[in-house]
């Protein structure tokens, strides 16, 4: 076969009528190193048997990849798409599939929740690819939830905005006018480069705003023609990568903190609230200094724990807002709900009453004012507080530490001991309750959680372990009886409840956790993996070391108590309150869904005296390196 | 909505309604009423109205409770009476079940909960013994 160096553009020309699809699609240099192939000079090729090619001598996304590697991504999860097919290519090719390295992902719901987990653990965003289209309307579920738990995910989208370049149908249908526009109330910040120029400072910027705090993910166009087209010539020796600049997060201001602290110091029976307050192990240590500084309780957030904020047997673990006469709320997602109840709980309706005593002092330090969209609900009720600190909590820690040290007298120092031994006497008694609670119905069958949690437990104690799932299902048992003293030992829940996070969350803080040989355990939902349950074979594929325990109740349970409530305020049958909820009949075998996707998979255990053997031999499997799965059937709750 | 508002006394929070095959548009029936006595419940018919009734949702099949979800009722720390009128008229967040289900129902329910072992001693439980407490 002959090649003849015709170009057009960047166009070449190959001899044959019938060049095949692989003809096509060769890379000039391929095409040179062909037996035969000729130089310039050759006698001319008939027109009737020419063929045209396109070669393409660095593409666009070559130089996308360029950028992308400047931003240190370690990963790049996606489930592929035509519209990104350039950049995929070369990211594997070019870039040669390190920093970033591909993760294939079988939905891309999986894709962002996973970055979601990861970047829990790591600090940092993964990247994903989608398409504009169909891609990112199976991730918008997954954007939403990152973005209300304020965790960075760094998005491109593939897209074909000139109509010229759309070749059928299905590019027709995968493009789009404004691909962003459908998760603009849910991200940070988006854009759609028209030139590679313009896609290298957008792509920086971006990187910048989704890890400035309030961290939030954020949504890049990469659209197909600039891929695909070469890189000019002109634009090669100008197009330039801009460094990423250190963007400080935002601080409370002096003033404010100052009279926070002065507050503090005064308070009596003070009671810290923290939300997502520990953004990093830093913030946990800080969160320790300040409960010890001012001997002051420090309880999370209801009802669901957001971030791994403080250590869970700490002495001063726990606080009673109704008896506080300061509330501070760091980083809490619904300060309102911490200082009222709905009155009476069991009716409808929002009517309700401020539960702290009269004359208890508020206050706030809270990024969330910071990226307040109006669509989206997320924002919650206003809070009447005396004080509103709009500043990232973590930031303003050292400050506001600082502030109350220099304002405590020996006095107060005293007054301090005393609270602080009775706030060790409290958590004492709080927690034997919480053993005695245990302790009821541990031999049940199905399993207590309790049980469960315990049993995990006594595997993975001295293990360097890392819980990466959320634990309000299993009554957050893991967090009021395990020694949970690490940052990474719990990542929180998703952040807006939207279901299918589990798994896919656990699997990339898992990723996260790899390099640092950690035991990474997942307490996973049985509701919650069915959404995607692809993302086992993810795990399997890319060998991600997953201990995955089901807590399995055979229910989407707390809608089936929704259900029964509704039934019996209406005094019609809650024995009907299965119907649409139910996950049994038949009965879905996790340990045999698990091995389809070739992950190691055990049980169903019924009998609480074979889970720990149990447990113990998928330690083993995953100490080898990968995911294994233990199918446990529980109580409801 | 209508409101009723009853008397509240307590904080145990039970589901239980009458195993009536109906649909939405059928009327329920009003309970039979009995006079239950403490040791009149069949335990074993009891068991399945708990469970079909959706009791054990937010108690636990054995009725050990879940958090702020449901307290622990098994076995039950009040009288029959008690039982029932909190039942009628529960406070928490557990709706009323006023006029579905029979006192008989709840007394064979109660007799069920009577079956329940005894919490263990969590000291005698060596996973939970082994724990470090808050300070430790």
């Amino acid at each position: 076969m002959a090649t003849i160096r015709e170009p057009v553009g960047r166009r070449t020309f190959l001899q044959g009528a019938a060049v095949g699809a692989a003809g096509i699609v060769a890379h000039t240099r391929e095409a040179e190193a062909l037996p035969g192939a000729q130089q310039g000079g050759a006698a001319p090729v008939p027109a009737a048997d020419r063929v045209e090619v396109f070669h393409t001598d660095r593409p666009g996304a070559d130089f996308m990849v360029d950028v992308i590697k400047s931003l240190a991504f370690e990963y790049v999860a996606a489930n592929p798409g035509s519209s990104f097919r350039g950049l995929h290519e070369s990211l594997i090719n070019y870039g040669g599939n390190t920093a970033p390295e591909l993760l294939t992902c079988l939905h891309e719901e999986s894709s962002v929740a996973m970055a979601h987990g990861y970047a829990k653990i790591e600090g940092k965003p993964m990247l994903v690819m989608a398409h504009g289209t169909v891609g990112l309307q199976h991730a918008s579920m997954a954007i939403y939830n990152a973005y209300c738990d304020r965790v960075p995910i760094y998005i491109v989208l593939g897209n074909i905005l000139d109509v010229a370049w759309r070749r059928n149908d299905v590019e027709w249908t995968h493009a789009v006018q404004d691909c962003a526009a459908m998760v603009r109330d849910c991200t940070k910040w988006d854009d759609t480069p028209v030139s590679l120029g313009h896609f290298a400072e957008s792509s920086v910027r971006a990187y910048k705003i989704a890890m400035t705090p309030p961290h939030a993910p954020v949504v890049l166009v990469a659209d197909a023609m600039l891929q695909e087209e070469p890189m000019p010539d002109a634009d090669r020796a100008r197009l330039h990568v801009p460094t990423l600049s250190r963007a400080l997060p935002p601080i409370g201001d002096s003033g404010a903190v100052g009279e926070l602290a002065g507050m503090l110091v005064a308070a009596e029976n003070p009671v810290i609230i923290t939300g997502r307050a520990a953004r990093t192990p830093n913030g946990l240590a800080l969160m320790v200094q300040l409960a010890e500084l001012l001997q002051a309780p420090v309880r999370d957030e209801r009802p669901v724990v957001q971030r791994m904020n403080f250590p869970s047997l700490h002495p001063l673990r726990g606080g009673v807002v109704e008896e506080a006469d300061l509330v501070v709320g760091l980083e809490v997602a619904d300060f309102y709900h911490q200082v009222h109840a709905l009155t009476p709980e069991n009716k409808l309706g929002m009517e309700s009453r401020r539960i702290t005593r009269a004359g208890a002092k508020t206050a706030t330090i809270s990024s969330h004012e910071l990226l307040t969209k109006s669509n989206y609900q997320d924002f919650g009720r206003y809070n009447e507080v005396d004080l509103a600190i709009v500043a990232d909590a973590e930031a303003t820690l050292p400050s506001l530490i600082e502030a109350c040290r220099k304002l405590i007298t020996p006095d107060r120092k005293r007054l301090f001991e005393q609270r602080g031994a009775r706030l060790a006497e409290a958590a004492r008694t709080a927690f034997d309750l919480a053993m005695s609670q245990a302790a009821v119905g541990w031999d049940a069958s199905p399993i207590s959680t309790a049980r469960l949690s315990m049993e995990i437990w006594n595997q993975i104690k001295t293990e360097d372990w890392s819980l990466v799932s959320d634990s309000t299902f299993v009554l957050n048992w893991p967090l009021r009886l395990w020694d949970v003293t690490k940052h990474y030992q719990y990542i929180g829940w998703s952040g807006a409840y939207g279901i299918g996070y589990g798994a896919p969350a656990a699997v990339g803080a898992a990723l996260a956790n790899r390099k640092h040989g950690r035991l990474s355990v997942n307490i996973q939902s049985d509701g919650d993996l069915n959404y995607a349950p692809g993302i086992l074979w993810t795990a399997a594929h890319h060998r991600i070391p997953l201990l995955t325990i089901m807590h399995n109740n055979r229910a989407y349970h707390q809608e089936r108590m929704y259900v029964a409530d509704m039934a019996a305020r209406a005094r019609r049958p809650v024995s009907r309150s299965e119907i649409g909820n139910e996950l049994a009949n038949p009965f879905i075998d996790y340990a045999t869904m698990a091995r389809a996707y070739g992950v190691y998979g055990q049980g169903p255990i019924d009998n609480a005296n074979d889970l720990g053997p149990a447990i113990k031999r998928a330690i083993d499997v995953v100490k080898r390196g990968e995911p294994a799965l233990v199918d446990v059937l529980t109580q409801p709750r | 909505m209508t409101k009723t508002f009853l008397l509240t006394v307590a904080t145990v929070f039970v589901m239980a309604a009458t195993p009536l095959p109906v649909t939405s548009q059928t009327p329920t029936q009003p309970p039979t009423a009995v006079a239950p006595a403490a040791n009149a419940g069949d335990a074993e018919n009891g068991k399945r109205l708990y469970m079909t009734q959706t009791c054990y949702y937010c108690h636990g099949t054995v009725g050990q409770g879940a958090g702020r979800v449901g307290a622990r009722i098994g076995p039950p720390s009040r009288a029959l009476a008690g039982f029932i009128r909190y039942v009628r008229r529960p406070s928490g967040a557990m709706p009323a079940i006023t006029d579905q289900v029979s006192d008989q129902d709840l007394t064979d329910i109660y007799a069920y909960l009577r079956t329940s072992a005894p919490a263990k001693n969590p000291k005698e439980i060596p996973l939970l013994n082994q724990l470090k407490s808050p300070g430790q």
